[in-house]
């Protein structure tokens, strides 16, 4: 299983903040368009930057069993 | 004592000053980031931030060692604000310890700036006429990775 954590606007669009995806050993790219894309929230989706257990990480980034794959929209902090 | 962290109490600049002084230190800068009521003319009536906490906090722990690798002199100490902000509360604090006053200046800068690129944090504007997440205020046309995952390489 792979966890998704969701935040800000795209947690509002999904509707949810956390996700629960009963796959491994796929790419984020893959996480993306299979499992999220029946959302409705592709523009914040590509916005979005990726982080796999609490450090950004790269889209061809290989999941896990475990892994906690969080994504991050264009922070606003400060 | 903690240096960088993320909070849903109200913050002092004087724990982040109390981080960083040291007898090495000749020069203390500090900044802090207050809630804006009124952005080119609309008014706010509150603020809203979310973070991605243990993310947040190793985020402000990597500016702080970015901090040490452009200024080795130089500490810093951060802390950011979660949770209902009013008017004019303090969203986020800074405090760099250096020697001298240049690199205190120049780090704290860097500080918040850093902070508007790969702190995962997210503000809520509440208007009298609806909310808005905002994304983005350093305006870069391509949010992309590159200024994530660039480091410090002076």
């Amino acid at each position: 299983m792979i966890q998704v954590l969701l935040f800000a606007g795209l947690k509002d669009k999904v509707g949810a903040s956390t996700l629960d995806i009963q796959e491994e050993n796929i790419t984020i790219d893959d996480l993306r368009h299979k499992h999220l894309a029946a959302y409705g929230a592709d523009n914040l989706l590509d916005q979005a930057m990726v982080a796999v257990n609490e450090e950004y990480a790269e889209k061809n980034t290989i999941l896990k069993k475990g892994d906690v794959v969080a994504f991050v929209p264009p922070v606003s902090g400060g | 004592m903690q240096k960088f962290w993320i909070t849903a109490d109200p913050v002092e600049i004087n724990d982040c000053i109390k981080a960083v002084v040291r007898p090495e230190a000749g020069a203390i800068s500090t900044f802090i980031g207050i809630a804006r009521e009124y952005t080119k003319g609309k008014r706010t009536l509150y603020l809203e931030y979310e973070a991605y906490v243990p993310m947040a906090v190793k985020q402000l722990e990597r500016i702080g060692n970015e901090i040490q690798l452009k200024w080795p002199e130089a500490r810093a100490s951060i802390a950011h604000r979660i949770g209902r902000l009013e008017i004019s509360e303090t969203a986020v604090a800074i405090a760099i310890s250096s020697p001298h006053r240049d690199e205190a200046f120049q780090a704290s800068r860097y500080a918040i700036e850093r902070i508007k690129e790969i702190v995962p944090i997210w503000k809520k504007e509440h208007w009298e006429d609806g909310t808005k997440w905002i994304g983005d205020q350093k305006e870069q046309i391509a949010y992309k990775n590159e200024k994530i995952m660039e480091e410090a390489e002076e």
